[in-house]
C-alpha cells in the first residue's frame, strides 16, 4: 500500500476563483509594501553598519544589567536580546549585542569592543564573548547595493531563460510569480522583524530559484499538453497541466519541506531566520507557481499554432529536444 | 527499449565510487587532519616520531582531501581591510624632489633659483626665480617622466608636469595611479601573506577584492584584534639623515624634513630628512643577533640597489649621525663611523631578546607599502562554530531519514532506488567539496539540506511521469523509458533556473553567502546525475533481472 497525498486522478479547478486568488495575492502584496515603509525592515550590520556582541554564559541574562553597564559607555544607540533556543544547554545563556557605527571609524576599534567587553564582565563574570562582528558603514552600504543587484540580475537572467525556452508570456508569468514571492518574503520579514542580513539575501534568491523550479515544471506540462490538445481552450489545458502535476508539485514542496523544518527546529539560532525565509518561501512560492504564474498565463493568453511561426521555425522549441 | 551499454553503467558506477572514495576522509575528520598536518610539517621540517604515528593515522594512498570548514564552522576572523593607496603617491612625490631639485640646479643660469613650495601630498611645486624660462625647466623636469609599461597604461608617463605662473607643478598621471595602486595592493597582499604565514596558522585565506582591497580570513585566530597584530597595521622602517636633535615637540622640521619621536628616549625628538636614504623594502634579511657588547640586536643586509645607496651615503657622511627609524619613531641614532660599504649592518637599541627577534620577523617580513584601514571585523569563537556544526549535523541527519522514510513510504521499491541516489548524491557532493578545495559555511549546510529536499525532485517527476504512462497500459519496460525521456526537459528546465541562481550568488556574494552558491550548485549537478543515470541504471538492472510483467510505482 502506497502514501498518496493526493488521490491519483484530480479534477480541481484552479481557475473557477482565479480573479479572487489573483486579488489575494495582489492584497497581501500591498500590505508587505506597506509594512515595509511602515516598519521597515530589521537589518542587521551587513547592511547598516555596527557591532555585534554574542555572549554565553551559565548565569542568567539580566537585559537590564547589561544595558546599564553599557549606557555608561556613551556608544549610542544598543540593542540587547537574549536568545532562546532549544538546542541550548540548561545553563547556556546566551545575548545578542548590537551597538551602532560610531561615527569616527569604519570597523569598530578593538578599544571599544575590549570596554563594552569589560563592563559586561563586571556584571556577569564567566561571560564569554563567542562572537564578535563589525562592519563599517561603507562596506554596509555596498553590500545593499550588490544585494539588490543580486536579486534583480537573478530575475532578470531567469525571465531571459524562460523567454528562451518558452514564449514572453511564460516569462511575464513566472516572473510575476517570482516578484510575488520576494515581496511576500520582505513583508513576512518587516512584520515579524526578523533580522535581515545578507544570508536573507542568500535565501531570497534561492526562493526565486526554487519558485521557479515549481513554475517551468508546471510551464514545461502546459507546453506539452498544449500541442497535444489543440483544441482545448486554454484554461482548460492549464487546469489539466496542473491537476497531473500536481502530485509532483506536492511530493517535492513536501520533502523540501520536511528538510527545512528539520533544520528550522534543529538546527540551532544561527541560521534560524535564513531558514524561516526559505520555509515561508516555499510554501509561497508553490501557491504563485499555480495561482499567480498560471493565472496570469490565462490572462495573456498564449499563442497556440506552435507548428506554424513563420521565419522562426520552431520558436520556444529550439532547445527543448535534449536527449537523455 | 530498456537497454544501457555495458560501457555507460561502468561509467556510472565508476563516477559514483570515485566521489565515495574521495568524500571518505570526512568521515574521519580529525585523523585525516592530524595526517595532513604531519605530512606537511615532515616535508617542512624533517620527520620526528610524534610526526610519523599522527602520519600513519591515515594511509598515503587515499585521497587525504578535506572539505574546508568555514570561519562560521571552526572559529577564527575576518578582516576586510582596505588598502591606503594613496599614501603611496606623496612618498613617489617625496623621493621625485631630489631628482628635480639636481636636475633644476644643472640648470641653474636659465631657470634662476628654486625653492620648493608647500603642496597638498601627492603634488610637488618648485616656484623657479626665472619664469620667463619656464618652457625649459619644463622640459627638463618632463626628461625626468618614466614610461609606463602595465598594459593599460602604454604610452603614458609616470608624472605630469605643467605650470602655474612661476611654479612648476608635478603629479602622478592617472595612468601611473592606476599602475601604482595595483602594485601597492599586491605588495600589501605578499606582505600580509608572509606575516601570517611566520603566525604558522592553518589554511589562511588571503585574497584581493576588488581596486584595493584585502580580504584575510584566518581560521583558528582568537579575535580580530590579534589577527590586526599579526598583520600589523603599521610597520615601516626607513633609515634617514638626522638634521637635528632637539627636545621641544612642537619644533618647526621645515619643508622637506619632519619631526619624529624617539623610542627610547622619551621628551627626546629629531629632525629628519624626510626623504629616507633607503627603505625596509631594501632589506633582503634581518637576523636577531648580539652586538659586541653583548646586547641584543638586529643584524641586515641589504639588496644591491640598497646597499650601494647605503654605501654612498655612508661614505659621505661619516661623523654625522643617522636614524633608524620604525614606524614613525626613532629606534636609534648612530653616528657613522665610518664607510658601510657590503650593506650589511647591525641595528643597536634598547632591545630586549625578544623585541630583537620581533624586529628581525617584522623587517624579515617587509614593511606594508602603505596603511590600511579596517573596513569589517569579524571574530567568531570556537566553540560557536562547534554548537553550529553539531546542530547541522542533528538537523541533516532528522532531514535526510524524513525525506528517506518519505520517499520509500510514497514509491515503494521505486523510492528505495531513489534514496540510494541521494545517498550517493551526498557522498558525491562532499567528494567535489573536498577536491575543489571548497568552504563549507553554515549557510553552505543549510544549502545541503536544501539539497536533499530537492534533489529528489528530479526522481519524483520520473516516477509521477512513469506513473502516468502506466495508465496508459503501454507495458512496464515501455512506461519506464517514457518516464525518464518525457521527464527530461522539465528535470533540466527546473535545475537550469536554479543553477542560474546559484552563479548569480556565486559571483555577488561573499564569505557564507558564496558557501551555500557552491553547495547549492554542486548540489544541483550531483543530483541531476544522481537522479537521472544513477536510478535509471539501478532500475534497468532491476529489470533485467527480474522481468517484470506489471510494475507499481
Amino acid at each position: 500500500m502506497r502514501m498518496r497525498l493526493i488521490p491519483d486522478e484530480t479534477k480541481i479547478d484552479f481557475f473557477s476563483r482565479s480573479k479572487l486568488w489573483l486579488g489575494i495575492s495582489g492584497l497581501l502584496m500591498l500590505g508587505s509594501l506597506v509594512s515595509f515603509l511602515m516598519l521597515g525592515l530589521n537589518f542587521g550590520i551587513d547592511f547598516r553598519g555596527g557591532t555585534t556582541i554574542r555572549t554565553e554564559s551559565t548565569q542568567a541574562v539580566d537585559v537590564g544589567d547589561y544595558r546599564a553597564a553599557i549606557d555608561e559607555l556613551g556608544l549610542g544607540d544598543i540593542t540587547i536580546t537574549e536568545i532562546f533556543d532549544p538546542t541550548f544547554a540548561e545553563d547556556q545563556h546566551v545575548a545578542m549585542i548590537r551597538i551602532q557605527s560610531q561615527d569616527d571609524q569604519e570597523a569598530a576599534s578593538a578599544e571599544m569592543v575590549e570596554t563594552v567587553e569589560a563592563a559586561l564582565a563586571g556584571v556577569t563574570p564567566d561571560i564569554r564573548f563567542v562572537s564578535v562582528e563589525s562592519v563599517g558603514p561603507k562596506v554596509s552600504g555596498e553590500l545593499i547595493q550588490t544585494a539588490i543587484l543580486a536579486v534583480s540580475l537573478a530575475i532578470a537572467a531567469v525571465l531571459v531563460y524562460i523567454w528562451l525556452r518558452f514564449e514572453w508570456q511564460f516569462a511575464v508569468g513566472a516572473v510575476a510569480a517570482l516578484i510575488h514571492d520576494v515581496v511576500l518574503t520582505i513583508g513576512v520579514f518587516s512584520i515579524v522583524q526578523i533580522k535581515f542580513d545578507l544570508a536573507i539575501i542568500a535565501a531570497l534568491l534561492t526562493i526565486v530559484g526554487y519558485s521557479l523550479n515549481d513554475t517551468v515544471v508546471v510551464f514545461d506540462r502546459v507546453r506539452e499538453n498544449l500541442r497535444k490538445y489543440k483544441q482545448l481552450v486554454l484554461k482548460d489545458v492549464l487546469n489539466l497541466s496542473i491537476n497531473e502535476t500536481l502530485s509532483r508539485t506536492l511530493m517535492t514542496s513536501g520533502t523540501t519541506l520536511l528538510a527545512l523544518i528539520a533544520l528550522l527546529v534543529l538546527g540551532g539560532d544561527v541560521i534560524r531566520g535564513f531558514v524561516f525565509a526559505m520555509t515561508w518561501g516555499i510554501v509561497v512560492g508553490t501557491y504563485s507557481s499555480i495561482f499567480v504564474a498560471s493565472a496570469i498565463l490565462l490572462k495573456l493568453g498564449v499563442k497556440r499554432d506552435w507548428t506554424k511561426t513563420g521565419g522562426k521555425g520552431n520558436a520556444g522549441t529550439q532547445f527543448a529536444n535534449v536527449d537523455a | 527499449m530498456l537497454y544501457i551499454e555495458t560501457w555507460k553503467r561502468v561509467l556510472v558506477w565508476m563516477v559514483c565510487a570515485a566521489g565515495l572514495v574521495f568524500a571518505a576522509p570526512n568521515l574521519f575528520y580529525g585523523r585525516v587532519e592530524l595526517h595532513n598536518d604531519a605530512v606537511k610539517a615532515i616535508e617542512a621540517r624533517g620527520s620526528t616520531p610524534g610526526l610519523e604515528a599522527d602520519a600513519a593515522l591515515w594511509p598515503n594512498w587515499l585521497p587525504s582531501d578535506l572539505v574546508n570548514l568555514g570561519l562560521d564552522l571552526r572559529g577564527g576572523a575576518h578582516l576586510l581591510a582596505e588598502v591606503q593607496v594613496q599614501e603611496v603617491y606623496a612618498a613617489k612625490m617625496e623621493a621625485l624632489w631630489p631628482e628635480v631639485r639636481d636636475t633644476l640646479r644643472d640648470e641653474r643660469d636659465t631657470v634662476g633659483t628654486i625653492r620648493r613650495q608647500p603642496a597638498q601630498d601627492g603634488t610637488l611645486r618648485v616656484k623657479i626665480s626665472k619664469p620667463e624660462n619656464m618652457a625649459q625647466a619644463l622640459a627638463s623636469v618632463r626628461k625626468l617622466a618614466q614610461p609606463i609599461t602595465t598594459l593599460t597604461g602604454v604610452g603614458s608617463n609616470d608624472i605630469v608636469v605643467s605650470a602655474q605662473g612661476d611654479e612648476i607643478v608635478i603629479t602622478l598621471s592617472d595612468a601611473e595611479k592606476i599602475a601604482s595602486d595595483d602594485r601597492t595592493v599586491r605588495q600589501a597582499l605578499e606582505i600580509i601573506r608572509r606575516r601570517i604565514d611566520e603566525a604558522g596558522t592553518r589554511e589562511p585565506t588571503i585574497q584581493r577584492q576588488g581596486a584595493d582591497r584585502i580580504l584575510i580570513q584566518v581560521p583558528g585566530v582568537g579575535s580580530a584584534a590579534e589577527l590586526k597584530d599579526i598583520i600589523g597595521t603599521t610597520a615601516q622602517l626607513t633609515f634617514n639623515a638626522v638634521i637635528n636633535r632637539t627636545s621641544d615637540e612642537n619644533a618647526s622640521a621645515g619643508v622637506g624634513n619632519k619631526l619624529i619621536p624617539s623610542m627610547d628616549e622619551p621628551g627626546t625628538f629629531y629632525i629628519v630628512d624626510a626623504v629616507p636614504v633607503v627603505t625596509g623594502e631594501d632589506l633582503v634579511d634581518a637576523q636577531p643577533a648580539f652586538d659586541q657588547n653583548g646586547r641584543p640586536a638586529v643584524n641586515f643586509r641589504f639588496n644591491p640597489h640598497g646597499a650601494r645607496r647605503f654605501g654612498d651615503y655612508t661614505a659621505e657622511h661619516i661623523g654625522s649621525p643617522f636614524a633608524i627609524v620604525l614606524d614613525d619613531e626613532v629606534i636609534s641614532a648612530p653616528v657613522i663611523q665610518s664607510h658601510i660599504p657590503g650593506g650589511s649592518g647591525i641595528i643597536t637599541g634598547n632591545f630586549t631578546v625578544e623585541g630583537s627577534t620581533d624586529l628581525a620577523v617584522l623587517l624579515r617580513a617587509g614593511a606594508l607599502p602603505a596603511e590600511l584601514t579596517f573596513l569589517e571585523e569579524r571574530s567568531i569563537g570556537p566553540e560557536l562554530g562547534q554548537d553550529s556544526i553539531d546542530a547541522g549535523k542533528i538537523a541533516s541527519a532528522v532531514a535526510f531519514a524524513a525525506v528517506l522514510i518519505f520517499m520509500f513510504l510514497t514509491y515503494g521499491l521505486f523510492g528505495v532506488f531513489a534514496n540510494i541516489a541521494l545517498i550517493i548524491n551526498i557522498g558525491l557532493m562532499f567528494g567535489l567539496l573536498s577536491v575543489i578545495g571548497a568552504t563549507l559555511t553554515l549557510p553552505g549546510i543549510a544549502g545541503i539540506v536544501l539539497t536533499v529536499g530537492m534533489a529528489v525532485d528530479a526522481n519524483v517527476l520520473i516516477f509521477e511521469r512513469i506513473r502516468e504512462e502506466l495508465k496508459t497500459a503501454k507495458g512496464p519496460a515501455r512506461a519506464i523509458q517514457l518516464g525518464y525521456e518525457k521527464a527530461l526537459s522539465a528535470i533540466l528546465d527546473a535545475n537550469i533556473t536554479t543553477f542560474i541562481t546559484a552563479v548569480i550568488l556565486y559571483v555577488m556574494g561573499s564569505g557564507p553567502v558564496r558557501g551555500f552558491a557552491i553547495t547549492l550548485g554542486l548540489g544541483i549537478l550531483t543530483s541531476v546525475f544522481t537522479a537521472i543515470y544513477v536510478t535509471r541504471v539501478m532500475i534497468v538492472t532491476w529489470f533485467d533481472r527480474r522481468r517484470p510483467k506489471t510494475i507499481e510505482v
